[in-house]
C-alpha cells in the first residue's frame, strides 16, 4: 500500500497536497483498494464553489459500494478533475496523481493540522486491520 | 407474547424523555377518544359473514355493470384473460422481487423484458422496473431533477394540465427540500397561450418543467417549444404519458424529454380504487445515476450463458441509505409483469389498433355530442386522443346522476378541480365502447339536458 511522504491523511481516508498557494485533494491507495473497481466518479461541487470542511467533495461508487469523499478543509474550489468521469478507473491506478479529485484554495491552513502525516496514517491503517 | 421491550428500557426511555408514564404521552388526544367504545356486534359464523360481506360488496358499482366514459387517469381497457392466467402462477406471485435476486432468473427475466418494452415504448434510453404509481413516478422525476443539479435549481414548474392528483403528490414530495418551489398553477392553461406564459416562466432557477402527454384534458400538445427553450435554461423536462396513446403519437424521446413518467394501468391493470397500478419511469442514459429504483441488467454467467442481476445497486437507498435519490421508490412486481404479458400478447400492431380504436371512437363520440343542443366541445381546434372536454347544459353531477338510470357512467366533472371550469364535462372513450354504446350515450346526454 503506498502512502506517499509530504501528503496530509484525513481519518476518512482523503489525502490532500499543498503546492504554493493550493492545496490538491484526493482519496488514498487504501480507500481505492478498499472500494475495489471503481465504476462511477461524481464530483458534488464546480470550480468557483465555496467549501466547508466535511462538505461532500464527491460520491465514489465501486462494484460493492458507493462511498463519499469528504473535504478534509475549508475553502474555494480552483479546478476539478474532468477526466474522472470518463475514466473512473484512475482512482484505483493512480490515486495519488492521476486520480487527483480538485484543487482549492485553502480558507485557513491550520485545517490540515487536525490531519495526519504519512507515518501516523500507515500507522493507523495497521491499527484498522487489526 | 411479543414484548419489544423489557419494562426496564420502557422506563429507561421514559426517564430521558421527561415523561412519567406511558398513558402520559396521550394527553393531548381528549379523554373521550382515548378508549373509544367499539359496538362490535357479537361473532357470526362463516357462512353468515361471506352472505353479508357479499350483500355489502353487492352495493358497488363496476364497469361490469355500466357502460363507463370515465377516465381522468384510469382507463377501462380490455384485458385478456390470459394475462391474469399468467400473472396468477405461484412461480410469479408476489409483488417483490425476491432477495438473493439472482436466484429468481425468470423474475428477473420478465423484469428486463418490462424494461425493453417501456423503452421502446417511450424511445427513452432506459426504464427502471417501476414505482406504486404515475403519480409517484412524477414525484420520483421532481427528486431525479432536485438531485441532478445538486439542489441549486429550485423551481418546478408544473403545467396546470398536469392530473391534479399528480401535482399534489408531487407537492408533498417535495415539501421536505429547502426552499423548492412548485409552481405552474397560477397559469391557466385553457388556450395556447397559456403554454407561451408558461414557458415563459422558465429560467435558469428551473429544475424541471413537467408536462403531460396527452394533458388531462385529453389535448395532444406539441410541446417541441417548451422543450427546446427549456434546454436553452438548461432545465430538464419531464413528460407525463398515457402508455396507450404512445400506440399513435410520437414517443416522448422524439421531443427530446429527458424524463418520461406514467401510469401503466392502460396496459393490462384492472381499474380499482386504490390500485395496485403501476408507475412506469424512463430517462436518458446521462441521468440513470439519479434514477430511483430496481434496474435489471443483461449479462453472462461463469460458463458465459445468458443471465440476469439487478444492476447499478449502490445509487439505491439499501447501500446509499439518506444520500440515495429516494427511499420511497417500492416497485410494483407484479403490475410491471401484467403489464409486459399485456403487451406481449397484444404485439406491436395489436398495440397500434388498440390505439387507434381508442382514438376513432372517442372521435365519433366527440361528434355526436358537438351536434347535441346544449352541448359543444370545449377545445374544438385541439387535437386530442382518446379524451375530450364537453360544455354541458347542466351541473356536471346532475347529469351524471341522470345518466346512471342509464346503466351510463359519465365523464369526469372537472368543476371539482378546476373550479374555472363549472359544467365541463371529461368523456373517456376506450376500444370497449361500442358505436351502439355512444349512440345511447349520445341520446341520454339529450334526454337530461334539461331539468
Amino acid at each position: 500500500m503506498k502512502t506517499p511522504q509530504g501528503l496530509k491523511y484525513a481519518k476518512t481516508d482523503e489525502w490532500i497536497k499543498v503546492e504554493g498557494n493550493q492545496a490538491i485533494v484526493g482519496i488514498s491507495d487504501y480507500a481505492q483498494d478498499h472500494l475495489s473497481d471503481v465504476v462511477y466518479v461524481e464530483l458534488m461541487v464546480e470550480e468557483g464553489d465555496t467549501v466547508s470542511k466535511g462538505d461532500t467533495l464527491a460520491t465514489v461508487e465501486s462494484v460493492k459500494a458507493a462511498a463519499d469523499v469528504i473535504f478534509p478543509a475549508s475553502g474555494k474550489i480552483l479546478e476539478i478533475n474532468e477526466d474522472l468521469a470518463d475514466s473512473p478507473e484512475t482512482l484505483n491506478n493512480d490515486p495519488y496523481e492521476a486520480g487527483w479529485m480538485i484543487k482549492m484554495s485553502l480558507d485557513d491552513p491550520s485545517d490540515l493540522d487536525a490531519l495526519m502525516d504519512a507515518d501516523a496514517y500507515t500507522a493507523y491503517n495497521k491499527e484498522r486491520e487489526g | 407474547m411479543f414484548t419489544p421491550h423489557t419494562s426496564l428500557e420502557v422506563e429507561e426511555m421514559l426517564k430521558e424523555i421527561g415523561v412519567a408514564t406511558i398513558e402520559e404521552l396521550f394527553d393531548k388526544v381528549p379523554e373521550k377518544y382515548r378508549f373509544p367504545e367499539l359496538n362490535l356486534p357479537a361473532g357470526i359464523s362463516e357462512m353468515e359473514i361471506a352472505s353479508e360481506l357479499k350483500e355489502i360488496a353487492s352495493a358497488n358499482a363496476s364497469t361490469e355493470d355500466f357502460v363507463s366514459f370515465l377516465g381522468a387517469g384510469a382507463y377501462d381497457h380490455y384485458i385478456p384473460a390470459a394475462v391474469d392466467m399468467l400473472l396468477r402462477r405461484g412461480e410469479f406471485y408476489t409483488a417483490y422481487t425476491p432477495y438473493q435476486p439472482e436466484i429468481s432468473q425468470g423474475t428477473l427475466q420478465a423484469i428486463f423484458e418490462f424494461q425493453s418494452l417501456m423503452t421502446e415504448l417511450t424511445g427513452m434510453d432506459v426504464s427502471n422496473a417501476s414505482h406504486y404509481d404515475g403519480a409517484t413516478a412524477a414525484a420520483e422525476a421532481a427528486n431525479l431533477a432536485y438531485h441532478f443539479f445538486r439542489g441549486k435549481r429550485k423551481k418546478m414548474l408544473v403545467a396546470r394540465s398536469v392530473n391534479p392528483q399528480y401535482r399534489e403528490v408531487i407537492r408533498t414530495y417535495m415539501q421536505g427540500f429547502d426552499d423548492v418551489q412548485v409552481l405552474g398553477d397560477e397559469v391557466n392553461l385553457g388556450d395556447s397561450s397559456g403554454f407561451e406564459e408558461l414557458t415563459d416562466m422558465i429560467d435558469q432557477n428551473t429544475a424541471l418543467v413537467v408536462v403531460q402527454y396527452p394533458d388531462f384534458f385529453g389535448r395532444v400538445i406539441n410541446y417541441t417549444k417548451l422543450v427546446n427553450y427549456s434546454h436553452d435554461q438548461g432545465a430538464l423536462v419531464a413528460f407525463i404519458f398515457n402508455p396507450t396513446a404512445l400506440g399513435l403519437l410520437k414517443p416522448p424521446g422524439a421531443f427530446d424529454a429527458d424524463i418520461a413518467v406514467g401510469d401503466g394501468q392502460p396496459l393490462g391493470i384492472p381499474i380499482s380504487f386504490g390500485g395496485p397500478y403501476l408507475g412506469i419511469f424512463t430517462t436518458k442514459q446521462k441521468y440513470i445515476r439519479k434514477m430511483a429504483g430496481r434496474l435489471v441488467g443483461e449479462t453472462v454467467d461463469v460458463e458465459g450463458n445468458k443471465a440476469y442481476v439487478l444492476t447499478l445497486t449502490a445509487r439505491e437507498q439499501h447501500i446509499r441509505r439518506e444520500r440515495s435519490t429516494s427511499n420511497i421508490c417500492t416497485n410494483q412486481g407484479l403490475m410491471t409483469l401484467a403489464t409486459t404479458i399485456y403487451l406481449s400478447l397484444l404485439g406491436k400492431q395489436g398495440f397500434k389498433q388498440v390505439a387507434n380504436l381508442c382514438y376513432q371512437k372517442a372521435h365519433y363520440a366527440a361528434q355526436q355530442i358537438a351536434q347535441l343542443d346544449g352541448y359543444q366541445l370545449a377545445f374544438p381546434d385541439e387535437p386530442f386522443f382518446h379524451e375530450f372536454v364537453v360544455k354541458t347544459p347542466r351541473p356536471v353531477n346532475e347529469i351524471n346522476l341522470r345518466l346512471q338510470d342509464h346503466w351510463i357512467l359519465g365523464g369526469f366533472d372537472l368543476s371539482e378541480v378546476y373550479p374555472e371550469m363549472q359544467n365541463q364535462m371529461l368523456v373517456a372513450v376506450t376500444e370497449k365502447i361500442s358505436k351502439n354504446d355512444i349512440d345511447e350515450f349520445t341520446a341520454a346526454l339529450q334526454e337530461v339536458a334539461h331539468v
